[in-house]
């Protein structure tokens, strides 16, 4: 049984979480000031709307808080729908409401999921108090109200195979509640993993297992995902997924050290995932917030249709260049010292590792390396499509108003500061996981270094920052001239000509078309003069295809067979209701 | 600091061997080994022309790509000498950085709406994500047989005497020698020597640089390719005196050199859709490396 000493730790869980949740959600307030300008003509719905946004967030810092699982799944309950009605803000629009039901639908599953696991317990303890968890762990194998309750939460946080809401929900949702959205909506599935973990005793290594295959697939499968889209909101909405991975493998890797006793590998991971989700949080809203601003200033989130933003829009494309670098995981952005600490778990753990266990240390570290590669591959096809280059259509782009570039900044000083300093984050990260079984702050402290990397970091800044001044201070003593860029000797170059996001990652997409989806529909020209031909590419969500689409339709198609019943005729409906009463008078005369 | 000063000497002739090594297997007598450098101080002194379409984006990319091959160059040791910037993990931030200098090259090139230079960019960002992970798991290999995890202790407990460590050393030895060629982008995966359009990854994406952003680019390979030497070199000098392994160091930057201008002179360059695969089969070998660190270790069975 878990000792209650515990029971005050938990409470720096929860204040972390409440912290990433305020400081996302008063910038989202802020930013969304001047996002909803553009939509000024309808005062009541706005009204709905920040009455819905504040109490999204009361309902989040009630759950952080709460300690007995009914109380949680009401609070639970307020967040999912007060958040259905901030997606659906523009409802006259047939898909937002499309993507608002499916978000509904999910978040109702995982509703499901979870009174099922908070009844497994409550039928043995008869208490719904969090703290009758150890108690029914001593006496029955909580592994299954556990992976009941993952699964609950993995659903909220987007987790492959639960992750197909996410795609719809942000691009529909206005893009304050897509940037708090991703960054701390989700993130209550992960604070809710957190704090079972933090109850629950249980065979730590299978769960811990289990929970890092998921989160290694989701992060691959996400980022894999993430590079296909052409939407920009669509491509961040997949790249939270990835991130959710990063996040699940620090909570694996916190798990089996938990399991195992091994102090070192538990505290990284636990801290590399805290930290993690305060990074997300912060350059996520950033990005999220950033396409706002551009679909504000273009129309659009189409990526094949901007470029050149860069110029009209300096700030957000300062801001969306600040939050891809610390997204990639780059130093010396804040992005690198959670996958850093992830990374020297992994590292730790190949080393003292017991048999047979130094595989899955091995393939963690291929898929974090992986996914570091590839986000690289979609975020600088995110920033250099966009914004840099010639603009592909004719748009009268122009910067946003303050409000809407101050609140990102302050987030983006956040992230530098985690990234520079982050020895005063990790101290903060360390009182937070001394709630779980084995992580400790002072582990922490003695096995990695981080004031040692963020100075690295800084030399880093230093350095390209002396480069350039002396760069550009060599060049203003000589003759610098400007001329159009070298085509190679084609002098009539257009817009048109430049690399595409399609193109940009065809030669990965050609490597991995054995996992990705690609709908290709051609018609070749035909005949001596050809007059039509035509070439269509378009990526679907495998996954989401064959665990979600294939089955409902079979479904649907075995309830078609029983289409025959609603017929419309009144006399039939009126038979159904003797026949169901006859039947109710059988069966009761039968078996009382 | 040992180690940064001897890549920077390095540095200076490395290209410049390579150049050597070729025009001999060809017969010439070919240009002198400071040729490179001579290049470079030449365009030093010009100015710069920048396209209209460009922006601050494209003037920062050569600085942050010099910065951060500088950066990972700090963290390189001397043996068991720690280089500059020496913490529990530091082959993570040493790889991060590169692909930090990646990512700016990348989005310079696209920032100058050239399609040749899209492509370019395009091939960079895969080939190095296929690239990346042969560095981390032959660190891995190396942390796993070492228990150590920084590059200075783990280089310092490579002791030539152990057959196992000579083995690791050697299958280390060869991929970083891949790598280097892989992010110089030279032969068999690119041919640095054709007219510049028709150079598939690297040079194209450089190719609206001019003046001091052209020569800074230059300095970041001659240095990359010092920089791998240079590891490869700490396989090996691990456990020798300061004294005995200066001359070792220096031998196998030279060796290095020589390997890469004897194999660009009789290879010719892969197809484009064939690199791929060739890049990541490193990756495979250094899967490899790892399974026998733990065959070995008694871990596997």
């Amino acid at each position: 049984m878990r000792p209650f000493y515990k029971i005050e730790m938990n409470m720096y869980l929860s204040m972390w979480f409440m912290a990433i949740i305020t400081i996302v959600f008063v910038c989202g307030a802020i930013y969304g000031i001047g996002y909803m300008k553009h939509y000024k003509g309808r005062p009541l719905r706005n009204t709905l709307h920040w009455i819905n946004y504040a109490i999204a967030y009361a309902s989040m810092m009630l759950l952080c808080v709460v300690q007995n699982s009914i109380q949680f799944l009401v609070c639970w309950e307020i967040m999912a729908l007060s958040s259905f009605f901030l997606i659906i803000y523009e409802s006259e629009k047939p898909e937002t409401i499309k993507a608002g039901i499916n978000f509904f639908i999910q978040s109702h599953v995982s509703v499901v999921l979870l009174t099922a696991g908070f009844m497994m317990i409550a039928a043995k303890t008869g208490s719904y108090e969090f703290c009758s968890i150890p108690r029914y762990c001593a006496h029955n194998n909580g592994m299954a109200a556990f992976l009941l309750l993952f699964a609950g939460f993995a659903v909220k946080a987007g987790f492959v195979p639960f992750h197909t809401w996410l795609p719809y929900a942000h691009p529909a949702a206005p893009a304050h509640i897509s940037g708090v959205m991703s960054g701390v909506i989700i993130k209550i599935g992960i604070f809710g993993i957190l704090r079972m973990i933090s109850w629950f005793s249980i065979d730590f290594v299978t769960a811990g297992a289990i929970i890092l295959t998921v989160s290694a697939i989701s992060g691959l499968y996400g980022v894999m995902m993430a590079i296909l889209q052409h939407n920009l909101k669509k491509l961040l909405a997949y790249h939270s997924i990835e991130n959710i991975g990063i996040i699940g493998m620090g909570i694996g890797l916190g798990c089996i050290g938990a399991g195992n006793g091994d102090t070192v590998l538990a505290t990284l991971g636990f801290a590399g995932a805290l930290l993690h989700t305060l990074n997300h949080a912060l350059f996520k809203s950033v990005l999220f917030f950033c396409s706002g601003n551009v679909y504000h200033a273009t129309h659009t989130l189409d990526i094949e249709s901007l470029g050149g933003l860069a110029k009209k829009m300096p700030w957000t494309a300062a801001l969306f260049l600040i939050a891809s670098i610390a997204i990639c995981g780059l130093p010396p952005m804040n992005g690198f010292i959670s996958e850093f600490l992830i990374y020297s778990g992994l590292f730790g753990w190949m080393q003292g590792a017991e048999p047979g266990v130094t595989t899955g240390a091995v393939f963690s570290i291929l898929a974090l390396v992986m996914i570091g590669g590839l986000a690289i591959l979609c975020f600088t096809k995110a920033f250099g499509i966009i914004f840099l280059g010639s603009p592909r259509t004719e748009v009268d782009a122009h910067e946003m108003e303050p409000c809407r570039i101050v609140p990102l900044a302050i987030e983006a000083v956040i992230m530098l500061s985690i990234g520079l300093c982050p020895g005063l984050y990790s101290k903060l990260a360390g009182k937070a996981i001394e709630c779980f079984p084995y992580a400790s702050s002072e582990a922490l402290n003695t096995n990695v270094n981080l004031t040692l990397v963020g100075l690295a970091g800084l030399l880093f800044l230093l350095f390209a920052a002396v480069i350039y001044i002396a760069k550009s201070r060599h060049n203003a003593r000589r003759a610098v001239a400007e001329g159009p860029t070298w085509g190679c000797g084609y002098t009539q170059g257009t817009p048109k000509i430049q690399y595409t996001a399609t193109s940009f990652v065809k030669t990965y997409v050609q490597l991995f078309s054995f996992i990705l989806g690609n709908k290709k529909e051609k018609k070749l020209p035909v005949g001596i003069y050809p007059t039509d031909g035509s070439f269509e590419s378009e990526s679907y969500d495998k996954l989401e295809n064959t665990l979600i689409d294939k089955p409902l339709g079979a479904y649907n198609r075995l309830m078609d067979r029983f289409s025959f019943l609603q017929n419309g005729k009144m006399q039939f409906y009126v038979l159904y209701g003797i026949v169901f009463i006859i039947c109710t008078l059988i069966i009761t005369f039968l078996f009382c | 600091m040992t180690s940064l000063i001897l890549i920077l000497i390095s540095a200076l002739f490395f290209n410049g061997i390579i150049g050597r090594v070729k025009s001999r297997c060809a017969g010439r007598k070919g240009p002198g080994i400071m040729q490179p450098i001579q290049d470079v101080i030449r365009l030093f002194r010009k100015g710069a022309v920048y396209s209209d379409v460009t922006g601050p984006v494209f003037k920062m990319a050569p600085a942050v790509y010099l910065a951060s091959v500088i950066i990972a160059c700090l963290c390189v040791p001397f043996g068991h000498k720690a280089g500059l910037i020496s913490f529990n993990g530091d082959f993570v931030f040493f790889a991060y950085a590169l692909a930090l200098g990646k990512f700016f090259c990348i989005i310079g090139a696209l920032d100058t709406g050239s399609s040749f230079e899209g492509m370019g960019a395009s091939r960079e960002a895969t080939y190095s994500m296929l690239a990346e992970p042969a560095f981390f798991l032959i660190m891995g290999s190396l942390a796993m047989m070492t228990g150590h995890s920084s590059f200075e202790s783990i280089f310092a407990a490579l002791h030539p005497s152990s057959t196992m460590s000579w083995a690791l050393a050697v299958i280390a030895a060869f991929i970083f020698l891949v790598l280097a060629m892989i992010e110089n982008s030279r032969m068999p995966v690119d041919d640095p020597k054709t007219h510049l359009e028709l150079t598939m990854i690297h040079e194209v994406m450089v190719l609206d640089n001019s003046g001091i952003d052209l020569g800074l680019i230059f300095v970041t390979g001659y240095l990359k390719f010092a920089m791998y030497a240079a590891l490869i070199a700490n396989l090996f000098i691990g456990s020798i005196p300061v004294g005995f392994g200066i001359p070792v160091f220096l031998a196998i930057q030279v060796l290095c050199a020589v390997i890469i201008g004897v194999n660009e002179s009789f290879t010719a360059r892969f197809r484009m859709n064939h690199n791929p695969q060739f890049i990541f089969t490193l990756a495979c070998i250094a899967l490899l490396a790892v399974f026998g660190v733990m065959l070995m270790s008694g871990q596997l069975v």
